[in-house]
C-alpha cells in the first residue's frame, strides 16, 4: 500500500481531533432515516408519503425541511390591457427548488431565531430569490416572489404550514412527507435541524430521489432523446387505430 | 382510477379522460364536426398543460380524420386533387404555426393567444352558423322550399395558376385553397384543432365547392395537417401525450358512433342552431375568463429562457 495516503490520514486525524474534543456536541446526538429514499413515479401514481423517522438522545425540538431540485421558475403578471388581462410583466428567479416541504414538533416562531432561519432557509418566507440577470426589471420584485410562493402553495409544492412531527418517546420521532402527484423528478435534499433552548446543536443531511419507473418513463425519455421517432410512433399509431375504429364499426 | 400520463407529467382519473373523449366524440358525431375546439379547453380545464393539450388533441384528431375520412372515400366524397393542393398550403401553415407556437410559448402568451384565437373564431363562425339556420328555418316557414345559392363571379375567380378539380366541378386558382389551407393549418397548430370548423364553411362559401364533397375533402387535408404538428411538436416541443391521445381516441371512437345514430333522428337544421349554440357558449366562457378579474393576477411558467 502507498504509505502516503495513510501518512495523509493521520496528519488529518492530528489536525482535526482537538476541535472534536472541545465541540459541546457529541456526534450521533441525532440519527434519521427514511422509509424509503426513493419515489417511484410509476404508471398509478397519484402522489405518496415518505416517512421519516430518528432519534436524538435529548429531545429538544425538531425542524425538517425537505427541498426539491433547483430550477429555473418564471413568474408573470396579468395586467388589462383594452379590457383582456394580458401578462405584461415577467420575472425569472434561478435555482428556486422545485418543491418545500416543512415540519416540525412546534411553530417554528417559537424556537427558530432569524440568523439560523436566514443560514439555514427555513421557512419559505426566507428562501433567497436571485433574479436572472438577463431579464427587465420589474415593479415590485417582492411581489412576485410572494406570488411564486402562494402558487407553488396552491399547487401542493410548498407546504404552507408546517408538517406535524411527534416525539413517539425515548427521543424517537417520526413524520411524514407528502409528494403530490405533480412532484418533480430529481434529487431531493432533506436536512434535519435539531435546537436546544433556541441554539442550532446538529443538523443531518439525507437524500432522496425522485424517479420515473416503468412504462412512463420509458416513454418519456423515449419522446425526448428520439424525438423524431416518438412523432412518427404517434402519427402511425394514431393512424392504425382510426383504421381500426372504422372498420371496427363498419362491420357491427 | 388514477392514471400517470408521462409527457403532461400529471396524474388524471382515467374514467374522466375515457368520459371526456365520449362526450365529444358523441357530439362531433352528432354534428359532424371534430371536435378538437372542445377538447383542447377541456383540457386545459382540468389541469393538462396548454401546451400539452394542444399538441396531444392534434395528434387525437390525426386517428378521428383518418376513421372518418374512411367512410366518405368508400362514398367517393373526397376531392383528392383539391385536398393536395389545400394540404400543401396546410403543412406549410403548420409549420409556421408549430413555430410562432414555440415562439410565443418562450415569450409567455400562448394561454392569451390560445384564447384569444378560440373567442374571435368561435365566435365568428357561431354567430354565422345561428343566423343561417334562423334564416333557413324562417324561409321554411314562409315558403316551404329553400332556394339554392348563385355562385357569384368574384376576384378570386381572376387569380393566376387555374386548375380544373373536376370533383368539385371547379375551375379556380390553386392559390386560394393553397391560402385557405395554410391558414387553417396556421390555426391547427396554435388551437389544437383540425380547423374543419373554419374549413368546411371556407370551402362552401369561399371556394363554391359542393356541400357533398366538402367533409370527406377537409378531413383528408386534416390527416396531414395533424400529422405534420404532431410530428414538429413531438420534435420541437416533446408536449405529445401518447397515452393520453389514446385514452381520448377510445372515449371519442365509442361516443362518435353513438352520436351519429342520435343525429339520423334529429333535423338537421335544428341541429346546426343546437351546434351555433354551443359554439358561442365554449366562445362567451373564454371570452368571461379573458376580461373578468382574475383572482390570481400571477401565473407561474417553468423554464423560460435556459
Amino acid at each position: 500500500m502507498n504509505p502516503l495516503p495513510i501518512r495523509l490520514f493521520c496528519l488529518t486525524i492530528l489536525l482535526f481531533f482537538p476541535l472534536t474534543v472541545i465541540t459541546p456536541v457529541k456526534a450521533q446526538d441525532l440519527t434519521i432515516d427514511l422509509s424509503d429514499p426513493v419515489v417511484a413515479i410509476t404508471a398509478g401514481f397519484a402522489g405518496t408519503d415518505v416517512l421519516l423517522f430518528g432519534a436524538t438522545r435529548e429531545e429538544g425540538d425538531l425542524v425538517v425541511v425537505v427541498r426539491g431540485p433547483q430550477e429555473r421558475h418564471t413568474v408573470r403578471k396579468a395586467e388589462r390591457v383594452a379590457g383582456v388581462w394580458i401578462n405584461t410583466q415577467e420575472a425569472t428567479f434561478v435555482d428556486i427548488p422545485a418543491y418545500y416541504a416543512l415540519a416540525s414538533n412546534r411553530p417554528i416562531s417559537g424556537f427558530v431565531n432569524t440568523v439560523d432561519a436566514n443560514i439555514h432557509q427555513i421557512g419559505v418566507d426566507q428562501l433567497t430569490f436571485i433574479p436572472d440577470q438577463h431579464q427587465k426589471p420589474v415593479d415590485d420584485i417582492a411581489s412576485f416572489e410572494k406570488a411564486l410562493i402562494r402558487l407553488k402553495q396552491a399547487e401542493g409544492l410548498y407546504s404552507t404550514d408546517a408538517i406535524d412531527l411527534f416525539y413517539l418517546g425515548n427521543g424517537l420521532f417520526r413524520t411524514t412527507i407528502h409528494f403530490p402527484a405533480n412532484v418533480a423528478v430529481g434529487t431531493y435534499g432533506i436536512d434535519v435541524y435539531l435546537f436546544k433552548d433556541g441554539e442550532l446543536m446538529e443538523s443531518r443531511t439525507s437524500l432522496l430521489n425522485v424517479r420515473k419507473f416503468g412504462v412512463e418513463a420509458q416513454i418519456y425519455d423515449f419522446a425526448h432523446r428520439h424525438s423524431l421517432a416518438y412523432g412518427i410512433l404517434a402519427v402511425i399509431i394514431a393512424s392504425v387505430s382510426g383504421w381500426l375504429a372504422n372498420a371496427a364499426f363498419r362491420k357491427s | 382510477m388514477e392514471i400517470y400520463l408521462p409527457i403532461a407529467e400529471v396524474s388524471v382519473n382515467i374514467f374522466l379522460i375515457l368520459g371526456m373523449g365520449g362526450g365529444v366524440g358523441f357530439l362531433s358525431g352528432l354534428f359532424g364536426v371534430g371536435g378538437g375546439f372542445l377538447m383542447t379547453p377541456l383540457l386545459i380545464f382540468i389541469g393538462i398543460p396548454p401546451a400539452v393539450a394542444v399538441a396531444t388533441e392534434a395528434n387525437q384528431i390525426v386517428a378521428s380524420s383518418v376513421s372518418g375520412v374512411l367512410a366518405h372515400w368508400r362514398r367517393g366524397n373526397v376531392d383528392f386533387r383539391m385536398g393536395a393542393v389545400l394540404l400543401l398550403g396546410g403543412v406549410l401553415g403548420s409549420t409556421f404555426g408549430v413555430w410562432l407556437f414555440t415562439y410565443l410559448r418562450e415569450l409567455g402568451q400562448i394561454d392569451l393567444v390560445i384564447k384569444l384565437s378560440y373567442v374571435v373564431f368561435l365566435g365568428i363562425i357561431g354567430m354565422l352558423m345561428l343566423i343561417e339556420s334562423i334564416n333557413v328555418m324562417l324561409a321554411r316557414r314562409k315558403s316551404g322550399t329553400v332556394q339554392a345559392k348563385r355562385r357569384h363571379h368574384t376576384w378570386i375567380h381572376h387569380l393566376p395558376l387555374k386548375i380544373r378539380f373536376r370533383r368539385s366541378k371547379l375551375y379556380i386558382s390553386a392559390l386560394m385553397p393553397m391560402a385557405l389551407g395554410f391558414f387553417v393549418g396556421v390555426l391547427a397548430s396554435i388551437m389544437g384543432v383540425g380547423g374543419g370548423f373554419v374549413m368546411v364553411p371556407a370551402m362552401i362559401y369561399l371556394l363554391g365547392m359542393p356541400t357533398s364533397v366538402v367533409v370527406g375533402t377537409s378531413l383528408f387535408q386534416i390527416i396531414f395537417v395533424t400529422a405534420n404538428v404532431t410530428l414538429l411538436q413531438s420534435l420541437t416541443n416533446q408536449t405529445v401525450d401518447v397515452i393520453l391521445a389514446l385514452l381520448l381516441l377510445i372515449g371519442a371512437v365509442i361516443g362518435a358512433q353513438f352520436g351519429a345514430r342520435a343525429g339520423a333522428k334529429l333535423n338537421g337544421e335544428h341541429l346546426r342552431g343546437l351546434l351555433a349554440l354551443m359554439v358561442l357558449g365554449v366562445c362567451l366562457k373564454l371570452s368571461l375568463d379573458l376580461t373578468l378579474t382574475p383572482d390570481e393576477l400571477f401565473s407561474l411558467g417553468t423554464g423560460g429562457h435556459e
